[in-house]
């Protein structure tokens, strides 16, 4: 019987968990490590913050599902993977701390034949002093966040009832900060609410980005084929900013918040200030922070992970200038080179480089965001990883059958710009492939016949559809294994 | 500050194409919105499942 550990309850672990188990059976185990009680459809957590969605619609427990599949679940966060044993267990191992129940705070150390870890990102709100919930601003990126960020717009909206003026700050809350779509959703959701309710007069709203420039969204930007034109991804972003009346700062890295004031530095190097009565800011991302154990108790986290956290897997880390990068670069199997049965799914694997030039400010400070992973690689990678495994355990493949890079993958992003059956409105845009490869498609990047860029209802419809089926599959009803990543 | 609504150009705002009514109709009309539901639903599922092997 062999044994599979897989860290982190995410759309990338959920993903893998559910594979593996419809692969593997009752043959072998699956253990699930992850400190939270629920899966959370993080993408509707934009809704919750505009009070579209409750909590309870963007979330469920895992414990129910996990039973239903057989999958052993222990409602704890990994502290440590020791991939060579110790002195008393033969195997790889990790040392989990449990955060709930009459086992709160105990440790215990969970061996496996292969390790999965879907650890996600920290948000590492530290970074930028006064950044997140327990400082000055709001979050939506978590269910819990999302819920308090509605909390204070809600205060924003009542005083703009009473005839106040309110400026409104939404963006990325770092110089190297990712995860713009998803700010830029809620600064869209913002002003369609405000609007809804006749307030535009009273508001200012403004975007606030690291980016060189808008629609860069991490990916180096895209280009869209439209209307008899070839239109990068800046036009289209600033005219949907234009169109909901948002102005915006870009070039711009936050790096101290106080209250009512974010502090920043610009790519020129100027230090500015913005005001602001309600300020949504996405933090830097990290890793978990997870450390590894060598035999003899040495540390050897260098070996598994890189310096920000993320996993070492199979990308080609040699240092290049940006002209030099190639889709070659970016991993396929997720594997780590030094442990053979450690992978690392979604967000918590270290991309090779970013996938925006690499800029620093005037000052030097570097500033450009860093590559985002969104929910349909993740998923993917998540997917490819469990069917590697399963293959290896029952058929003794030793060669990796499936493999998924995201510059092959193409992703489809559904901006949120409004929420309604009838009056709701997204923009949708797909690229193929996510990561630009510049020596198969020289003129722009990416395949340029098969980018969609469209603003409609359809697209909120769409995104509705999605939350649906992705939580129908997560919970494991009918036929999930039929629906995509 | 509030953005002074009155004088629009050299403002970042001012430059890029705005929608006009008719695309902003198109957007909204339900029965071509059903079609692009099904069109760029369709888009999407092909991409998606070429992406992996
Ligand atoms: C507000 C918002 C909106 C978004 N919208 C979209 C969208 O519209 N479309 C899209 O494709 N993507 C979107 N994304 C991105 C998408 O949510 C991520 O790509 C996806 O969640 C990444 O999956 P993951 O499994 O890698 O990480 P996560 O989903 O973050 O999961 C990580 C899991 O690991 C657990 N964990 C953390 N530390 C430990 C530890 N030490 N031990 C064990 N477990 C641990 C966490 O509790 C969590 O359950 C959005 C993100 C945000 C924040």
């Amino acid at each position: 019987m062999a044994k599979v550990v897989v860290l982190g309850a995410g759309v990338s672990g959920h993903t893998a968990v559910a594979f593996l188990k419809k692969k593997l059976g009752k043959k072998h185990e699956v253990v699930m490590i992850s400190p939270n009680s629920y899966y959370q459809w993080v993408p509707s957590n934009i809704w919750v913050g505009i009070g579209q969605m409750t909590v309870d619609q963007v979330r469920f427990k895992l414990d129910k599902v996990y039973k239903k599949w057989s999958v052993i679940y222990k409602q704890a966060k990994a502290i440590s993977i020791n991939p060579e044993g110790n002195s008393e267990i033969s195997k790889g191992f990790v040392t989990v701390e449990y955060v709930v129940g009459d086992k709160q705070g105990q440790q215990e150390k969970v061996d496996y034949d292969y390790l999965v870890n879907a650890t996600g990102p920290k948000l590492n709100f530290e970074a930028t002093p006064g950044l997140g919930p327990k400082g000055h601003t709001v979050s939506v990126c978590a269910y819990d966040h999302a819920a308090h960020a509605w909390e204070e717009l809600q205060k924003s909206l009542a005083l703009m009832e009473q005839g106040k003026h309110q400026t409104f700050l939404i963006g990325t809350g770092h110089a190297m900060a990712t995860c713009q779509g998803a700010a830029f959703e809620y600064a869209l959701n913002v002003a369609f609410e405000v609007k809804k309710r006749k307030l535009e007069h009273l508001a200012d709203i403004i975007w606030i980005t690291n980016e060189y420039e808008l629609g860069d969204f991490g990916m180096g930007g895209a280009f869209v084929k439209r209307g008899g034109y070839v239109t990068p991804t800046k036009v289209f972003a600033e005219s949907i900013l234009a169109e909901y009346g948002i102005r915006w700062i870009k070039r711009a890295g936050v790096n101290k918040i106080e209250k009512g004031i974010a502090h920043f530095e610009t790519l020129a190097g100027e230090y500015k200030t913005q005001e602001f009565d309600f300020a949504m800011l996405i933090p830097g991302f990290a890793g978990a922070g997870i450390k590894a154990f060598g035999k003899d108790g040495n540390d050897i986290t260098e070996k598994l992970f890189k310096p920000n956290g993320f996993m070492t897997v199979d990308a080609d880390y040699t240092p290049k200038d940006f002209e030099d990068w190639s889709a070659k670069d970016w991993p396929e199997t997720y594997q780590n080179p030094e442990y053979k049965n450690i992978y690392a799914a979604g967000i918590a694997f270290a991309p090779p480089h970013s996938m925006s030039k690499p800029m620093k400010t005037a000052n030097g400070t570097p500033m450009f965001p860093a590559p985002p992973r969104t929910g349909m690689p993740s998923g993917v990678i998540g997917k490819v990883i469990a069917q590697n495994i399963a293959n290896f355990i029952k058929n003794g493949a030793t060669e990796h059958k499936h493999k998924a890079s995201m510059s092959r993958m193409a992703a489809a992003c559904i901006v949120s710009a409004g929420y309604g059956i009838r009056h709701g409105k997204a923009a949708t845009m797909t690229v193929s492939p996510i990561v630009p490869d510049w020596d198969k498609y020289p003129e722009w990047g990416r395949d340029i016949n098969a980018t969609v860029g469209e603003v409609g209802l359809a697209g909120h419809w769409i995104k509705l559809l999605l939350h649906y089926m992705f939580l129908h599959k997560a919970k494991g009803y009918p036929f999930w294994w039929l629906l995509p990543e | 500050m509030k953005p002074n609504n009155k004088v629009h150009n050299y403002k970042d705002e001012y430059y890029p194409p705005m929608p006009t009514r008719t695309t902003k109709f198109w957007r909204s009309c339900f029965i071509y919105q059903l079609y692009k539901f099904f069109v760029l639903n369709y888009k999407i599922m092909k991409m998606v499942v070429k992406g992996h092997s």
